[in-house]
């Protein structure tokens, strides 16, 4: 009871914000209520018992991917009382995309419906998950990381794809050699 | 116990602890005030507030000197005038010293203040503090302190003002980059405890000879300049330097709103105090602390405040670092000797779980002819 009162709270913090940078015409704005969206989905990842995801959501999404868009803000243009349409060329093929993604994911949900107690279906009721493994689900999640049988691979292909975004910036970055 | 009665529990616990640091902020600050004033031969605050001791001689002596100073600033702040200036952006501008001071509270929610521990019936387990058994404790710090960069940040673009922009963009700088070094300095108690538990980095540091300062002295030294860039003390306080900037970020707050960026730094100092005191020096652990549990509180709060001390002495010791300086000290100093560190404890800690360590050990002994 209380955790679904938590829940709609929480899940209403996370619409209406998200609902807020995509109609907002203050750019800045538009950024500080994406850094509070993705505040709401670290509290949905704690409401499902997901203490590791939520801090990392707060340390990539919030520390730094947030603060990269507010500083590229910050940098480029002043914004400070200027005003933009939240409308492009390209508002068709988005909103296109979103009847897609909407389409696929009330498909997926429509096959389990209707959630009642009694059905059998995997969202009618929370699954009881003991907790040792609770307790010992980071390092479960470190083993499956570097494990041949789980994630290693696209572990792997992660850190390569990191290291040629880190070397690519450092080589825009790099004084070219007619400006010594 | 039902998560309800847990959650009022944890509320009540939170409330507690945040009076009380809120109220070791107020007198931090008198700390501050009064040990810098004695390092640089001057007596500091003396006059708000003292307990008289009678003497012989008929004159009362003043005891305890600016013992009220603190609530002398608060009541000052309080009906200072509190000034919105005009071209400013309002909501960011408000929404600043907010969101500067509630990860600076935040933080406090997973230290362990002290060990299993009964007070008025109610049993707390497996050690107090606001929210105990949190398996990813430290991350969470972590992620909190991360956060905390949005308040200057935030400030500084807000007040419309070149001062503070300049402000803000150096400490978000200085915080990103020392973030590192931290975070992967971290890994060593986390590697050595086997766990990411607050509560049990301090339950693996059993005895004084235990505790993680004497095994990993380096990872302790970075930790502590780490969390020293973090805070933007001194010598990392550039992003204030009132020489150039006329103190940065905050030159375009007044009244309380200035106020609350004061309080955050100090409840950060405090937070951060405690935490290296919990990663390092056995946090709540000391002589006797098994028998009565309540000491665990004396202890924390004396190393926190032996901490404290050491970032003021600091403060009142280095000159201030140029910032190039240091950007070359954090990439090119603390990070590479943190990653070093950790891999070489990473090694260590797997050598000795398979075994090899101590026939290496010896063998290298009977090769040099010692063993």
């Amino acid at each position: 009871m209380v955790e679904q009162i938590v829940f709609i709270l929480v899940s209403l913090f996370t619409l209406i914000t998200a609902v807020v940078v995509v109609t907002n015409r203050n750019l800045f704005h538009a950024a500080l209520a994406l850094m509070a969206s993705f505040l709401g989905v670290a509290g949905l990842y704690v409401l499902l018992d997901a203490g590791f995801l939520a801090a990392a959501q707060l340390l990539v999404y919030i520390g730094a991917i947030s603060i990269l868009i507010i500083f590229a803000i910050m940098l480029t243009r002043r914004l400070m009382h200027a005003l933009e349409s939240p409308f492009n060329s390209q508002w068709g093929l988005g909103a296109f995309t979103a009847v897609v993604a909407f389409a696929v994911m009330a498909g997926v949900i429509a096959q389990f419906w209707p959630v009642t107690p009694d059905s059998v279906t995997p969202l009618a009721s929370r699954p009881e998950v003991s907790a040792s493994i609770l307790r010992g689900s980071v390092a479960e999640l470190g083993r499956a990381l570097v494990s041949s049988d789980a994630y290693v691979i696209p572990f792997e292909i992660a850190s390569v794809l990191l290291l040629a975004a880190l070397i690519g910036a450092i080589v825009v970055a790099w004084p070219k050699a007619e400006d010594e | 116990m039902t998560p309800g009665q847990l959650a009022l529990r944890s509320l009540i616990v939170g409330f507690i602890i945040t009076f009380a640091v809120i109220t070791g902020f107020a007198y931090t600050t008198l700390l501050e005030r009064k040990l810098l004033a004695r390092l640089q031969g001057r007596i500091g605050p003396n006059r708000a507030g003292y307990i008289p001791v009678p003497t012989r001689s008929g004159k009362p002596r003043r005891f305890l000197g600016g013992i009220m100073q603190p609530a002398a600033d608060a009541v000052k702040l309080f009906f200072k005038e509190d000034i919105t200036p005009a071209k400013v952006d309002r909501w960011v501008y408000t929404l600043a010293p907010m969101l500067a001071v509630i990860p600076a509270i935040l933080i406090l929610a997973v230290i362990p203040w002290a060990g299993e521990i009964t007070i008025l019936g109610q049993t707390f387990s497996p050690y107090f503090a606001i929210a105990p058994g949190v398996n990813v404790g430290i991350v969470f710090v972590l992620a909190i302190t991360s956060i905390g960069v949005y308040g200057v940040v935030l400030a500084g673009w807000a007040s419309n003002s070149k001062y503070a922009v300049l402000g803000g963009i150096r400490a978000s700088a200085q915080m990103i980059s020392y973030e590192l070094a931290l975070g992967l300095t971290v890994l060593v108690p986390i590697m050595l405890a086997d766990s990411m538990d607050l509560g049990e980095i301090v339950a693996a540091q059993k005895g004084v000879i235990d505790w993680f300062v004497f095994r990993q002295p380096l990872a302790a030294i970075i930790f502590w300049i780490g969390a020293l860039a973090e805070l933007q003390r001194a010598p990392f306080d550039l992003l204030e330097a009132e020489q150039e900037l006329s103190a940065g970020y905050t030159v375009e707050y007044a009244g309380m709103r200035f106020g609350m960026f004061f309080m955050a730094e100090y409840m950060k100092m405090i937070a951060l105090s405690a935490i290296t005191a919990t990663l390092f020096f056995g946090g709540y652990r000391g002589p006797f602390v098994d028998q009565v549990p309540a000491l665990g509180f004396l202890y924390i709060g004396l190393k926190t405040f032996i901490g404290l001390c050491i970032m003021i002495w600091i403060r009142a010791t280095l000159p201030r670092f140029r910032y190039d300086q240091l950007m070359a000290f954090g990439w090119k100093r603390m990070l590479p000797i943190s990653v070093l560190n950790f891999v070489v404890v990473g090694i260590f800690i797997v050598l000795q779980e398979e075994g090899i360590l101590q026939p290496l050990f010896e063998n290298t002994l009977r090769f040099l002819g010692i063993g």
